[in-house]
């Protein structure tokens, strides 16, 4: 129990790197690896929650087909995970007080991350994977480290503020640019308006692929390193180590390649009927926003600019049908995943700090087995490469998931 | 706690200018396309006008995607 008491005391820039940290494994406890893999197993569900993102609208519209997409969006995924240089310096942006998380927290904040983006997928409803983290984080620092830990002017300015501004303001533009769109191309030949708008959308589509990789593989990164630098495994300022970068890229890339049929089915299909201008106006548009916000130092999810677009889209269509019963329940999942992730998150913090490596193994095994109870749960309406467009609905057929998620 | 407005109203606009701008400019070189491919299936003849506006439109969207991967690619800074 030592070497546990002395891992669960580490604190993040509390420490001096050793002099000779090359031979890194030596420092590796068994609570560190097992940070390692939830890392990577968050990134993997990282992966496959927003494949949506980037693909769902290529896929609904054909520009792509299914298989195709999720193999070029996998791809630019790995690729943007070794382009990003910059790996993120905190585990959390500032969200909460790095210098008291302990890998315990990280690794209870990661379960409720992972456990909250498996229920959301089973229901289809695209929430955001980074919310999931930052609430899992929030919990499990909260009762770790106490209510002070917490710093909630940040959550306000670095999560809900970009949560409300965003989707609106990607919304807003798809609408004006779809509306343009169908305007200029209202009297020509639709075969050739479809074709173009879809060859278009392969550009744009792979533009936020690459941007997820970028940006999405460097939190596990980060979080990885961290958990390294605390263990005295890594110099204080080191940089991840190639396996690192190696393995987060390859987890958010199998993952996005794995596909998450069913939030790729709601946005491409559930939120709206989309066509290729459409599409088009809706990837050009998150990605407009993605970019110029990452640029001026803006966070943001992803999945809700992308949602915003979407939406937009459907409505620049003269109007076209939004099925707002879907749109609603997936603006609820937004606001449910930071607490709900959160107290799955404080949940588990509680466990791992009074029950040390024997709490540890208990949350990990049932983690584990809510999780495969997801995933059976997904085999009764299953969604795949080669349904997914058949209809706008994910159901489980009479089952409570979203209970599931949070009684873990 | 400060919000910083002018950066999210320098979001909005951008974001919003540069995809309404991507956008339409596409379109109208889908237009030019649509032209060109109609003017070839009705009569046989070419329509350069058309033609050339699509190429242009398309190149210019080319660039904008060329700028959004400098823009993501750190490497390129």
């Amino acid at each position: 129990m030592t070497t546990l008491m002395r891992a669960l005391c580490l604190r993040f820039a509390a420490r001096t790197p050793p002099l000779a940290c090359i031979d890194g494994m030596d420092h590796i406890t068994f609570l560190v690896a097992v940070v390692i893999v939830t890392a990577l197993a968050f990134d993997f569900t990282n992966g496959f929650h927003d494949t949506a993102n980037a693909m769902a609208t290529s896929i609904a519209t054909g520009a792509l087909k299914p298989r195709t997409a999720v193999l070029i969006s996998g791809v630019l995924n790995v690729v943007g995970a070794f382009l990003s240089t910059e790996v993120a310096k905190t585990i959390s942006g500032g969200i909460v007080d790095d210098t008291l998380v302990t890998p315990g927290m990280i690794f209870a904040g990661l379960v409720g991350a992972i456990l909250w983006n498996l229920a959301t997928w089973l229901l289809g409803l695209p929430s955001s994977s980074s919310h999931a983290l930052f609430g899992g984080l929030i919990g499990a620092v909260w009762v770790g480290a106490g209510e002070h830990g917490v710093h909630f002017d940040k959550v306000v300015e670095k999560v809900l503020l970009p949560a409300v501004a965003s989707p609106l303001i990607a919304g807003v533009a798809a609408l004006i640019a779809t509306y343009l769109a169908y305007r200029i191309t209202a009297r020509a030949r639709q075969k050739t308006v479809t074709k173009g708008f879809r060859l278009g959308q392969i550009a744009s589509a792979s533009l936020v692929s690459l941007a997820h990789g970028t940006n999405d593989a460097q939190k596990t990164m980060g979080v990885i390193t961290l958990t390294l630098i605390s263990a005295g495994a890594l110099g204080h300022d080191a940089g991840p180590p190639l396996w690192v970068i190696a393995s987060a890229g390859l987890a958010i890339g199998l993952g996005t390649y794995l596909g998450g049929w069913r939030i790729i089915r709601t946005m491409g299909k559930g939120l709206t009927d989309i066509q290729s201008p459409q599409g088009f106006a809706a990837e050009a548009a998150s990605t407009t926003v993605i970019l110029t916000s990452a640029h001026l130092g803006f966070a943001l999810s992803t999945t809700q600019v992308c949602s915003g677009g979407i939406l937009g889209a459907g409505l620049g269509r003269r109007l076209a049908e939004v099925r707002w019963g879907t749109a609603g329940r997936m603006v609820v999942a937004w606001l449910v995943t930071l607490p709900a992730a959160a107290l799955v998150g404080g949940l588990s913090a509680s466990v791992v700090t009074h029950g040390g490596n024997f709490g540890i193994v208990v949350i990990a095994l049932l983690a584990l087995a809510v999780a495969t109870f997801i995933v059976v749960m997904s085999r009764r309406n299953p969604v795949h490469a080669s349904n997914v467009n058949e209809t706008h609905e994910v159901s489980v057929r009479g089952a409570a998931p979203a209970e599931v998620g949070t009684a873990a | 706690m400060q919000l910083d407005w002018s950066a999210l109203g320098e979001v909005a606009a951008v974001s919003t200018g540069v995809t309404v701008g991507v956008v339409v400019v596409f379109a109208l070189g889908v237009l030019g396309l649509a032209r060109a491919e109609a003017a070839r299936e009705g009569d046989g003849g070419t329509d350069p006008v058309g033609l050339g506006v699509a190429g242009l439109c398309f190149l210019a969207c080319a660039s904008v995607v060329a700028y959004g991967i400098h823009l993501i690619v750190p490497q390129f800074h």
